[in-house]
């Protein structure tokens, strides 16, 4: 394996420096998730032309820490006749399953927590955990609601795992790596040669990029469903199910079904961002291009994925359990199979 | 879609155990505190009992304690947002029975009133209905554009939701100096408004597909259980008794009554009857736009009764065309100042009941929206 | 077939077409009223908290008899004429009665403006005041009496004598009608 991280250079290979990439993320993703949370209030604000929190801080900037540590104070509530040690369990096993992922996401050239070479597989792995956590805590409730949510969710993410893999299968085939920082160095240069615009090669590629689009929306697609967003919150959605799988949880452990939340949103994003826009590259060519310019472009393009994914939760009405599965099995499906031939034999002619 | 008919049958043969959820009272979208006992089979409703009486306030009974002119509050409390809509059977009732003609302006201004009234409720209605649907945005757009009705409202009456405005024989207060641009302004508001939830919720796809095709209540059910308002003409059934039974002056505009036509799935679904709300709105700007143009400047609003009203013995019934559907009083007299009885008929208890009838081998998420679709208040169910 | 593709177009498309709307609307000036900072002017008319002007209310009762909740208590102490303290009213009457008590409890109010409407001389009139938001229901009950107890007592201890004089001087009924010359006698 090839040595990917600066810090192995910087410190050498020891506990310090393992320690610094592990938790290197984490203060990411804390940070990230308050902005994120942030720009969920403020956006969906501005959509309903409102102007959402302005008390707190200038602008309203700092409600995302008052509403940590207001669930922070708030009492832990667990139900009587639950299962409580499923039920205690459950928001740190989803967690773990979000923060997980982030052990193969490159932020830049010079820093992927763990550069392994299967790493899409790896994300696909860990990203099923989620499922088990969010089961665990649906029948651990003892809440009807609770088991209600926790039966679609899985039923939702084992359904739009597929097409999100066909998809991203695609591009491996395209890429001929699983390996995330591979990926990213195959789509160096400018713009044209990101994935969802058929990657690097002649104008023969022309004909691909259409199918490449679809992939790239298919992806979209399958990962709304994944972090249970609107038009696909059907686990959680409020008018049905009160809060779905978690119901019953309150204070910090609902805090953490939060945090996974947006966490998760960040994976898909940056996987979306990895294998179809590019990853840490510059747009344009040598311009800005670098290893600290790197993390900027690759936070940047996976935010504004993040950006999009806000956008929608605030425009769109929620699917159906019946219609889910029909758009899952029955229309993202059957397209990405179409293009994952047509990118298959782009590679073949190639 | 015959889909999930068919669901259904394939669901009832494999033989499953059942599970009862109680939605509501303190459900998210119940409207109200309304508890229904839903058995679900998986996914799909088999049986709803609709549970009422959270909200009971023993109005009925009330009444016959009080003057008449001391109902009236009460009376905005029954369905409380659309309440204008709500006193006018009332006053016109007492009318009847007293034999006492209001002036025109005074009906002008209720039509204004009830008109407006009426917008501000199909606003709540549609909202809603989105809102159990998963859409967010275009509740606030109604709300946004509801408040500016209500400060109308306001202006002229006093309060915000519960106006105690019409009295009988007259109004409790003239128009104030620039009504007649505001309700102008609101009306073009209302259809701007419109016309933008169109794209973003109505013609939504995603909208499309949850809401047409269920919860189909045939024209028949729906006589049969005596439906009225845009429940009844969502299933193609032309009756709105502004038109059938005009009362008031509502002969002297030209308006149409939308009916469910099919549009998208089939008539007396969820969809069609959101959107014969939807196009009473605009059918209400056009009554309003009339309305304004017609109205008399000059004249009194105030009644020419005396203070104490004291209907001669007899009794009455007089109904009216609410938002929800029809509300009528039942008026009786004892020629003192205090009614014998009074019985109120709400459109909102009768729709009601039609929910176990309609919701049955749907899914769990549409019985929400059926109950949205009817758009019923809790207040005029229980009473 | 090509219902099938004409669903996804149209699923896509309308998603589509509302992402422009929402796009549109986040560039709109926004309507929200920073509340505490920034206040919608209610109108004239609105009903809001009530206010009774006392040098006005002649103790009628009718506010209290139209109230249809009840919420107003009034009671009144006939004007004794021994009272050195006399009112006038401002319509250049005598006052009549004095308003021992006058509470409304907000707590039962339900702001239906009847009480406005048949007070004669508008002493009870609605404000645009709605901010009066308390700990507990008892300071919600108002009160808007301009008599101390010590005055409301006084006042009862005059009018007891000035009857008990009556009584002695007028033993065959009631003195109503008859109360200013009554006082002018006793002068003479």
């Amino acid at each position: 394996m090839e040595n990917v991280n600066f810090l192995y250079d910087l410190l050498g290979k020891n506990v310090i420096s393992v320690l610094l990439i592990v938790s290197l993320p984490l203060m990411f993703v804390l940070v990230y998730a308050l902005i994120a949370i942030l720009a969920e209030l403020k956006v969906s604000a501005w959509i309903q032309e409102r102007l959402g929190p302005m008390r707190t801080g200038p602008w309203g900037i700092l409600q995302p820490i008052a509403e940590v540590v207001k669930l922070i104070q708030k009492e832990d509530i667990t139900p009587d006749r639950s299962s409580k040690l499923l039920y205690n369990l459950a928001p740190f096993i989803i967690f773990t399953g979000a923060y997980a992922a982030f052990a193969v996401i490159p932020f830049s050239e010079y820093f992927v927590p763990a550069g392994i070479n299967l790493g899409l597989f790896y994300i696909f792995a860990v990203g099923s955990i989620s499922a088990i956590g969010i089961v665990m805590g649906g029948w651990a409730s003892n809440n009807k609601y609770s088991l209600m949510g926790a039966m679609r969710s899985v039923a939702q993410l084992i359904s739009y795992e597929i097409p999100a893999a066909m998809a991203v299968l695609s591009i491996v085939v395209l890429a001929s790596t699983m390996n995330m920082q591979e990926i990213n160095k195959i789509q160096s240069g400018w713009f044209w040669n990101w994935f969802i615009f058929g990657g690097p090669g002649t104008l023969a590629k022309l004909w691909v990029i259409p199918f490449t689009l679809g992939l790239g929306l298919i992806y979209f697609i399958s990962s709304l469903a994944e972090t249970n967003r609107v038009p696909f919150d059907i686990p959680e959605g409020e008018s049905e199910l009160v809060a779905g799988f978690h119901t019953e949880y309150s204070g910090m452990k609902f805090a953490m079904f939060f945090f996974a939340e947006y966490a998760n949103m960040f994976v898909v994003a940056a996987v979306l961002t990895t294998i179809f826009l590019g990853g840490w590259n510059s747009p344009f060519g040598d311009f800005m291009q670098g290893p600290f310019w790197g993390v900027f472009w690759f936070v940047s393009k996976a935010f504004t994925v993040v950006l999009v994914q806000i956008w929608i939760r605030w425009t769109l009405p929620r699917f159906r359990v019946d219609q889910l599965m029909y758009i899952g099995w029955k229309v993202l499906l059957p397209l990405s199979f179409i293009c994952f031939m047509a990118v298959s034999l782009y590679v073949m002619l190639k | 879609m015959s889909d999930i008919k068919r669901l259904d049958l394939e669901y009832s043969q494999l033989e499953s155990d059942r599970m009862r959820i109680n939605v509501g009272p303190q459900h998210p979208s119940t409207h109200g505190v309304l508890r229904l006992e839903v058995e679900v089979d998986g996914e799909i409703v088999t049986e709803v009992v609709p549970h009422l009486g959270y909200l009971h306030r023993c109005f009925e009974k009330h009444c016959e304690k009080m003057t008449y002119l001391q109902v009236i509050p009460y009376i905005d409390r029954l369905d409380y947002i659309s309440a204008m809509n709500n006193e006018w059977p009332y006053v016109m009732a007492l009318e009847k029975l007293m034999d006492i003609k209001v002036t025109d302006k005074v009906e002008y201004i209720r039509v204004i009133m009830a008109e407006l009234n009426r917008i501000a409720n199909h606003q709540i209605a549609v909202a809603t209905f989105g809102l159990d649907a998963g859409a967010f945005t275009p509740f606030l757009f109604f709300f946004r554009d509801r408040e500016y009705i209500i400060w109308i409202l306001e202006k002229m009456s006093g309060a915000r939701l519960l106006y105690n405005y019409f009295r009988v024989g007259g109004l409790a207060a003239d128009v104030y100096p620039g009504f007649k641009e505001d309700c102008l302004n609101i009306v073009k508001q209302v259809r701007k408004t419109n016309a933008e939830v169109m794209d973003l919720l109505i013609y939504n796809k995603i909208f499309i597909q949850r809401s047409a095709n269920v919860g189909i209540l045939t024209p028949e059910v729906a006589i049969n259980f005596a439906c009225s308002g845009p429940v009844l003409r969502g299933s193609g059934v032309k009756f709105d008794l502004r038109k059938d039974e005009p009362y008031s002056i509502y002969d002297r505009f030209d308006f149409d009554i939308p009916v469910g036509t099919g549009e998208v799935g089939v008539v007396g679904d969820c969809w069609n009857r959101n959107m014969v709300r939807v196009n009473e709105m605009e059918q209400s700007c056009r009554i309003i736009e009339q309305a304004i143009a017609q109205m008399p400047d000059e004249g009194d609003v105030k009644a020419l009764v005396p203070k104490r009203i004291k209907p001669p013995k007899g009794e009455v019934y007089m109904r009216a065309e609410n938002p929800k559907g029809e509300l009528g009083f039942y008026i009786v007299s004892n020629g003192t100042d205090k009614p014998e009885r009074i019985k109120a008929r709400g459109a909102s208890f009768v729709n009601l009941s039609v929910i176990p009838e309609i919701s049955k081998g749907y899914m769990f998420a549409d019985l929400i929206l059926i109950l949205g679709s009817i758009d019923i208040v809790l207040g005029e169910v229980d009473r | 077939m090509i219902q099938y593709i004409k669903n996804i177009w149209a699923g896509l498309s309308s998603t589509f077409i509302g992402m422009r709307i929402t796009w549109k609307h986040l560039f709109v000036k926004k309507v929200t009223i920073q509340y505490p900072d920034e206040r919608f002017k209610l109108p004239e008319k609105a009903r809001n908290r009530l206010y009774l002007e006392m040098s006005r209310c002649n103790g009628c009762n009718s506010c209290a008899i139209a109230c249809p909740v009840n919420c107003i208590t009034v009671e009144t102490i006939r004007v004794s004429p021994d009272d050195p303290h006399q009112e006038v009213h401002y319509n250049g009457k005598d006052r009549k009665l004095w308003v021992s008590r006058y509470d409304i409890d907000f707590a039962k109010c339900c702001y239906c403006g009847l009480c406005t409407a048949v007070c004669p001389s508008e002493a009870i009139q609605h404000t645009t005041e709605y901010e009066y938001s308390v700990y507990n229901r008892e300071s919600l009950l108002y009160k808007f009496q301009t008599l101390t107890p010590e005055q409301v007592k006084e006042k009862e201890r005059l009018l007891a004598e000035f009857r008990a004089i009556e009584k002695v001087c007028h033993p065959e009924g009631d003195a109503k009608p008859a109360e200013k010359k009554v006082v002018d006698k006793k002068t003479e």
